[in-house]
């Protein structure tokens, strides 16, 4: 037992790791003799396999991450000379004798970080004359420039929302981390439950929906378009028997769905087909385009697989035009066959993510995206059971307002909330303890809610869902 | 039913939340034979509540209803008998984020208090996790140790009854994860440490003033923590309502421009927009959160 819990801390050849220095992050996947750029870096992440997770590597020359030293040397605490303040101190940028090149040389030489910084602070004429803080902060500041260590660390739900709000926000539609927090928390995300996630944030959503659920009970994505976004999800590195959990339905066969009307049975794969094309331009040209590289990718496996039957072909006939010709059908044939077995493929999983939604009874609905919640969630809780609860992302307030409307109109709702969160950090230290200077401007907003029971038909005009009615209607000002 | 697993309809003995309003809910348990009193009147938990489905409309004797809702620890964190103050939703998301608390996560906690993070941890480390919550109030604690039991989820929590500072959590070298909301932090850290699993884990306190989050932070930096981070976050709550503007009175125009949404003639004519309004006043403070890794390098 104690073997395999050490085993999923170890890195393995394959394993999706996030790289880090300082505080930029980068998710990549461990392979042998393959080069990644990191910080203007190029690396080879080699010798990382078999250490475990968390464990920092200087980069030597080259790009190779060298194993660390048993013991990381602490900056032994020598009371250095220092400064009473700054009033005598003279920012002309001239206090530094190092020139760049010079630095260069020294990283040239193989100098590492603490060591540059070391001549650094020998070469500074203002350093003794800086106060201790002073000196501090300037060594922190050189060492994070020259320092060159780097932590592969193992995928998390915090470290991929850190690193996707870090370097690339647009992709997630500025979903801060703290609200994605937030939203897997109110959403009681949990094993065993059936999620309904509609994500279009490259696929971070739902890869953190998947880890809150540990690989146990179902995860159903309603994508747009023709194949569901799942870039992030597959940088968490999940095992395989999560991903037999995750299920996929695409929009544009919910109304379908809904109706009772959808047939995905072999025989009537045409006319499905055709409605799909019929229900959007949307969902069809993606669909062509990932078709096509599909194709793309099965004609190279097809030229090598081709090669065998040429050569028998060679023998038999001896034109070149009547061999090309021949080839070509082959190779069209297989491709043929490759797209049949996909859509059959896709035709089972969209069985099964259908059978999932039949019941009505998912668990819960998570929505985060670029496109308008309001028409998405008004579609999709219908899929939800009563005393469920809901959450939506978006990045504005407005459209969540006008869904918070909607959903008043709708009832079978309660406790709906419209929030976003404040977050601050704090730099801690000695008579040094403030917030940071700078901070998020904004993390997007969540509405949030709990299904009930839809209203059947007796119920009297305009009764607010949320409280049940006193005896007497009281007359409130406008409340939506 | 229980916190850890949705059930559909209710049964005797578990755990429903009557919700009359957003600011009116309470937690019942479902007995044959047992009434509820609501200002709408008298739930009869034998022919109102067993049996029906959890989120569904309920009668009461007066003639008003409610609705009764499946609970959750977030709903439960809500409504819950305050023992001690409690951490709400807002830091519990986060805190669970950043320990990367996942089933089969295994969790040390001290002090349970009212259980209110207790049960958002348990939830979220099922079925395969357990968590390790220490109390030194000995009726706080068998109170946490009965809440577990009534809500079926004993078998995922061991609760101790001592001074972590003194004793630590009970359990060394397994767990994922540490947690701290206690008066002095800064005593418990080395117990976190040993608690932590030997190749690594994650650690958090939480502390209402800055001096002890600076105690704290030098603790855990003599004692080998990276990444130690502070933060704090606070929840925004926005009020979605129709708001009624007064349009000024210019005097008379030879053209009148309409907006659509323009009411009355003339004199009292008002627009009419949605709005997210704030409250007047919103919680600016709960406590600060340090985070931390251990690692072996």
């Amino acid at each position: 037992m104690e073997k395999i819990s050490v085993d999923h801390r170890t890195i393995k050849e394959g394993d999706y790791v996030v790289l880090k220095r300082e505080n930029v992050f980068k998710a990549v996947q461990v392979q042998i003799k393959r080069k990644v750029i990191f910080e203007k870096q190029w690396l080879h992440l080699d010798s990382v396999i078999g250490q475990l997770y968390g464990t920092s590597f200087e980069v030597a020359a080259g790009g190779t991450l060298q194993a660390p030293k048993p013991n990381p040397e602490k900056n032994p605490k020598e009371t250095k000379e220092a400064g009473m303040d700054n009033r005598n101190i003279v920012d002309d940028g001239r206090s530094q004798k190092l020139t760049r090149d010079d630095i260069e040389t020294l990283k040239e030489q193989g100098l590492k970080g603490q060591e540059i910084v070391q001549q650094l602070i020998e070469n500074s004429s203002t350093f003794r004359d800086k106060t201790e803080f002073a000196q501090e902060k300037y060594i922190k500041k050189k060492k994070k420039k020259y320092d060159n260590t780097i932590t592969v660390l193992k995928p998390s739900t915090r470290i991929l929302a850190l690193m996707y709000h870090g370097r690339e926000p647009g992709k997630i539609c500025h979903l801060r981390y703290d609200t994605l927090a937030q939203m897997l928390t109110l959403g009681n995300v949990h094993a065993g439950s059936k999620i309904i996630v509609f994500d279009t944030c490259a696929g971070l959503v739902l890869g953190a929906v998947m880890e809150r659920m540990g690989g146990y009970g179902s995860v159903i994505q309603m994508y747009p378009g023709g194949e569901p976004v799942r870039a992030a999800t597959d940088n968490f590195g999940f095992p395989e028997h999560f991903y037999k959990t995750l299920h996929e339905f695409p929009l544009c066969k919910v109304n379908l769905l809904l109706d009772g009307t959808l047939s995905l049975d072999k025989d009537q794969k045409e006319t499905v087909s055709a409605v799909d094309e019929s229900n959007g331009a949307m969902s069809k040209a993606p669909q062509d385009s990932v078709q096509k590289m599909g194709e793309e990718v099965e004609g190279e496996k097809d030229s090598a697989q081709a090669s065998p039957e040429v050569d028998t072909m060679e023998v038999t006939s001896e034109l070149p035009e009547d061999k090309e010709k021949e080839e070509r059908a082959a190779r069209r044939e297989n491709k043929a066959l490759e797209k049949k077995v996909k859509q059959e493929e896709k035709r089972k999983k969209h069985m099964e993510a259908a059978a999932l939604l039949q019941g009505r009874n998912a668990d819960g609905l998570v929505i985060a995206g670029r496109f308008h919640p309001t028409p998405l969630v008004l579609s999709l809780l219908k899929f939800v059971a009563p005393s469920r609860p809901f959450v939506i992302y978006c990045q504005h307030k407005e459209p969540l307002i006008e869904c918070h409307t909607k959903l008043r109109e709708r009832g079978g709702v309660i406790g709906l909330q419209l929030s976003e969160t404040w977050l601050r950090h704090y730099q801690v230290l000695p008579n040094r303890t403030h917030p940071m200077l700078l901070m998020s401007g904004g993390g997007g907003y969540i509405l949030s809610g709990i299904t009930v029971a839809m209203d059947t038909a007796t119920s009297s005009g305009p009764q607010k869902t949320e409280e049940p009615a006193p005896k007497r209607q009281k007359l409130q000002d406008t409340e939506s | 039913m229980s916190f850890v697993e949705y059930g559909e309809y209710i049964q005797e003995g578990d755990i429903a939340i009557v919700f009359l309003g957003r600011e009116s809910m309470f937690p019942v348990k479902a007995q044959h034979g047992t009434q509820t009193q609501t200002k709408y009147g008298v739930i009869r938990h034998s022919s109102d509540l067993i049996g029906k489905r959890f989120g569904s409309k309920v009668n009461c004797s007066k003639g008003g209803w409610v609705y009764v809702l499946h609970p959750t620890p977030e709903l439960w964190t809500q409504n819950l008998p305050h023992r001690t103050q409690i951490l709400y939703s807002t830091d519990i998301s986060m805190i669970t984020m950043m320990l990367e608390l996942k089933p089969g996560s295994v969790v040390c906690e001290s002090g349970t208090g009212s259980g209110s993070l207790s049960h958002a941890i348990i939830r979220t480390i099922a079925p395969t996790g357990h968590l390790y919550t220490v109390e030194f109030h000995e009726q706080r604690a068998e109170k946490a140790a009965e809440e577990f039991r009534e809500h079926k989820v004993a078998h995922l929590a061991t609760v101790k009854n001592q001074d972590v500072c003194k004793e630590g959590f009970g359990v060394v070298g397994v767990a994922d994860a540490v947690f701290l909301d206690i008066p002095s932090p800064w005593e418990a850290i080395g117990h976190a440490k040993a608690a932590l699993k030997e190749e690594g884990g994650r650690m958090c306190s939480f502390s209402p003033c800055i001096e002890q989050v600076q105690r704290t932070c030098l603790a855990m930096d003599e004692l080998g923590f990276k990444e130690i981070s502070t933060l704090e976050v606070l929840l925004r709550v926005y009020d979605v309502r129709s708001v009624s503007l007064q349009l000024p009175d210019f005097g008379m125009e030879t053209q009148v421009e309409g907006d659509p949404k323009e009411t009355g003639t003339g004199q009292q004519a008002t627009a009419i927009c949605k709005s997210g309004v704030t409250p007047k006043d919103m919680a600016g403070h709960t406590g600060y959160l340090t985070f931390a890794t251990k690692s072996l390098l």
